[in-house]
């Protein structure tokens, strides 16, 4: 069996004349979860469409499960369920007729795990689906995936709209997911939730592959914050790889790029250092260190620490 | 309750609303004008003396052709004929015209959730309604005056002018109204629709009723009240006061309606459910006829009334000609047989079912359109299901659903037929005449299916070949338009059965035209982006 679960090399889509996907990689491995990650616009959606075979590509190279996603669609949903950002289900039906129907047509439903899924997430499965709310077509659409046995969950941002309680059983829905070998691809906004339940990440802008790997890696190779007290004033601004000088609470603190860390702390020992602390930048910090450089202009409302 | 706080933001929208409908609109009042302008000109020309005048006259006022036209006043002037050449089915397109832009300016938009968007800005409860009132008033009021102004110009007395395009204006004035009002009554922007458009449906049948048999049931028709006050007829003006005045209760009425439902609702409430799906609900084909079951029913029992109706007046034809014996003369001497006139006004009814029929398989067919730009046909594609089945299951409802209203209003037609005239041979006749568009349909089928497959951003333009053959089979001769216009719509090549005899070749050609559009439609539809 294949260790990747999923494998695109420089893939390409265009929408006529604009390029959304751009040589963009993506990696992962069986039995784990991948946080995909880009800010509103950057191409999320446009690669799982490419990867459910809805969109042909342009150019690079798709595996999904050891097939093509556009001549194998078929064969290849029967191990996959999929929930879309944005759930949109049929007004007349109730939540419970389209879980089944979902499930009957993937061809897959664990009617136990229905069950005990419909309680989990306190759904009503008896109400028409144009009386639900946002957070409760979520729910349905979360339900339908969930209450399978695929070898590979696609969720493209699947928890958009729902309350906190919600989102904690959503997490202990990915980690028993996970338990049981089943490999997960995680498009989301919310970083807590990344940080909750993902081993590797891969950071997406403008249609292109930023960063990729796990997350401990990524903060290793990325920067550190530093907050200092020093007996005299010192100057780290003149060294390079430090941005984000300021002064907080008789503080100082920057950021530092890891493999500049060793001359900015010369700088703060000729000054006489008084107490140190040294952090690795959280998911957030690594996020928008990519989408804060000119000529990017992420929807920071969408960003929910 | 209405202060006018809760209608403030009106004109910002009526504002954006013509900003963004601006071609629409105008293409609506520029046909509908044209229409009659060219209409008008050509009964000029067809009747040039008042010798041709008085023979058309004569040979014009018969109940057949009076239930799809309307009442025949004046028909010794070039206006009364004008009005009645142009007739009902003039004023079922305004109608029409008000129903559609009505509906896409209230429901559709609520639906997209584009209005809770406006309404959270400073914009009050009503606002929406009137600016749509508004909107679809200037047209009605456009469409009027223009009319009336090409009339004048063509040299037509102006009172009869004003009173034609005045009925114009009066017609859609109602019909807005009347859709205002189901917009209010259900969620579902399909239900609005068709709701306003059964009511416009039963008043072309109540007003045939009426007309046909000469009595008052054209009262109760919209449509009646406009050609009850007879354009260049020694026109009344008073049938206008109608007409306004239920537009008006109308009007309030939707916004008492508004003032009692929250967005997005309707005062029906939806009950609950069943928490499993049938066994058998496990296919595209059972989702697709899910979601439309209620509209095959609603389209067929609508066409099955209109169908019963005009064989029921097939009796009045007889009696007519019973009273006028001259007029079997006239057929017996132009080489036709009392029966032609039997036969060829079940070929038109007919044909008018088939119109209809032809809408349900085109915004059937666009279904396949609709779900995927509300992002409802990703997550079944998600699935273990093929495009082709699921293409297929969408196409098999409404090919399916299209021959159910066609068998349904064939039978009832002949049946009515048949019995009011104790004459069972009529059986077959109609249900021959209507199940004769059958391959014609089918292309009317294939024309949204290639569009969806090959240009889906394009999609309603497949209306446009509904509006085609809707214009070439009621104007067509009128307007005196060429061949190759005539050709464009399939009901040009359908035989008139029972006057004429079906012809192997155009059904096997027509056959084979509709399948040629269905396979691109569906090889394209496998092969494109979705949602594209
Ligand atoms: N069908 C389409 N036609 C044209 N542009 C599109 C289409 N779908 C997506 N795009 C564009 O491609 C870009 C990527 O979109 P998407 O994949 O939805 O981003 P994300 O999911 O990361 O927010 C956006 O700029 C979007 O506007
Ligand atoms: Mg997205």
């Amino acid at each position: 069996m294949d260790e990747m679960a999923i494998e695109v090399e420089g893939l390409v889509k265009q929408f006529g004349s604009f390029r959304a996907l751009d040589g963009l990689d993506l990696h992962v491995r069986r039995g784990e979860v991948h946080g995909f990650l880009g800010p509103n616009g950057s191409g999320k959606s446009t690669t799982i469409r490419v990867l459910l075979g809805m969109l042909r590509h342009d150019g690079g190279t798709v595996r999904l499960l050891g097939g093509d996603p556009w001549a194998d669609a078929v064969e290849l949903h029967r191990r996959l369920a999929y929930v879309p950002g944005d759930v949109n289900l049929w007004p007349k039906l109730t939540g419970g007729e389209i879980i089944d129907l979902l499930g009957r047509l993937r061809g897959d439903l664990d009617e136990a795990r229905r069950g005990e899924l419909i309680d989990r997430f306190e759904l009503d499965p008896t109400k028409k689906a144009r009386t639900y709310s946002k957070g409760n077509r979520q729910k349905v659409g979360l339900v339908a995936a969930l209450a399978s046995r695929t070898e590979l969950l696609v969720l493209d941002e699947p928890t958009s709209g729902l309350d906190p309680l919600m989102e904690s059983v959503f997490q202990e829905c990915i980690k028993e997911a996970v338990d049981e070998g089943r490999t997960v691809l995680l498009s989301s906004h919310i970083l807590a939730e990344v940080e909750a339940l993902c081993e590797r990440v891969s950071i997406i802008r403008a249609g292109r592959t930023v960063e990729s790997g796990t997350l401990d890696d990524l903060r290793r190779t990325s920067h550190t914050s530093v907050s200092v007290r020093t007996e005299r004033d010192v100057d780290v601004a003149d060294v390079d790889g430090v941005r984000d000088v300021r002064t907080e609470h008789g503080h100082l603190r920057f950021e530092v790029d890891n493999a500049r860390l060793p001359a900015a702390l010369d700088v703060l020992t000729a000054g006489g250092v008084l107490s140190l602390t040294c952090s690795p930048p959280t998911l957030e910090e690594l996020f928008l260190r990519h989408y804060d450089e000119p000529g990017t202009a992420p929807d920071g409302d969408d960003l929910q620490p | 309750m209405s202060g006018p706080s809760h209608r403030e933001g009106a004109i910002g929208l009526v504002r954006a609303n013509l900003r963004r409908d601006r071609i629409r609109i105008g293409v609506w009042i520029a046909g509908i004008t044209a229409m009659v302008g060219v209409s008008a000109q050509s009964v000029k020309a067809l009747f040039p003396t008042q010798a041709d005048l008085d023979a058309a006259a004569a040979s014009s006022d018969n109940p057949a052709i009076v239930a799809f036209q309307g009442p025949p006043y004046g028909l010794d002037t070039v206006g009364g004929q004008i009005a009645f050449q142009i007739g009902a089915p003039g004023l079922v397109l305004v109608g029409l015209m008000a129903l559609l832009q009505t509906g896409r300016l209230t429901r559709t938009e609520e639906e997209a959730g584009r209005l809770e968007l406006v309404r959270s800005l400073p914009v009050g409860r009503h606002a929406p309604t009137l600016a749509a009132g508004v909107v679809v008033g200037a047209m009605c009021l456009a469409v009027g005056v223009l009319t009336a102004g090409a009339l004048v110009v063509l040299g037509l007395p102006t009172a009869g002018s004003v009173c034609f395009g005045l009925g114009y204006t009066a017609v859609g004035a109602v019909f807005m109204a009347v859709t205002l009002v189901t917009a209010q009554m259900s969620e579902n922007p399909r239900v609005a629709n068709g709701v306003a458009g059964l009511v416009l449906g039963a008043s072309f049948i109540l007003r045939a009723i009426g007309d046909a048999g000469d009595n008052a049931l054209s009262w109760l028709s919209p449509i009646g009240w406009s050609q009850q006050t007879r354009p260049f007829a020694d026109e009344r003006w008073w049938p206008f006061l109608i007409s306004f005045g239920v537009t008006a209760v109308l009007f309030v009425a939707a916004t008492k309606l508004e003032d009692h439902r929250d967005l997005g609702a309707g005062l029906v409430a939806p009950k609950a459910g069943a928490d499993r799906a049938a066994p058998r609900f496990a296919s595209p084909f059972a989702l697709a006829l899910r979601l439309q079951r209620g509209s095959v029913a609603a389209w067929a029992g609508g066409t099955a009334a209109l169908a019963l109706v005009y064989g029921g007046l097939t009796s009045a034809i007889e009696s007519f000609i019973d009273d006028n014996p001259q007029l079997e003369d006239f057929f017996t001497q132009s080489g036709g047989d009392i029966g032609d006139i039997t036969s060829s006004y079940l070929a038109t009814s007919a044909q008018v079912t088939a119109l209809i029929g032809s809408g349900y398989v085109i915004q059937s067919v666009l279904r396949l359109r609709s779900e995927e730009t509300r992002e409802r046909t990703e997550p079944v594609l998600a699935t273990a299901t093929s495009r082709w089945r699921y293409w297929l299951g969408h196409l098999a409802v409404a090919v399916g659903g299209a021959v159910a209203v066609l068998v349904l209003s064939g039978v009832v037609l002949g049946a009515s037929a048949a019995a009011v005239m104790g004459d069972g041979a009529l059986l077959g006749d109609g249900f021959a005449a209507v199940l004769a568009y059958l391959p014609a349909v089918l292309v009317m089928a294939g024309v949204p299916a290639l569009v969806v497959g090959v240009v889906p951003k394009f999609s309603v333009a497949a209306w446009a070949m509904l509006m085609v053959t809707f214009v070439v089979s009621f104007f067509g001769t009128l307007l005196d338009l060429p061949g190759w216009v005539l050709g464009i719509s399939p009901f040009d090549h359908v035989a008139a059965v029972p006057v004429e005899t079906l012809s192997a070749a155009s059904v096997a050609g027509l056959t084979a035209v509709a399948a040629a559009l269905l396979g691109v439609g569906a090889v394209a539809y496998r092969r494109r982006d979705i949602p594209a």
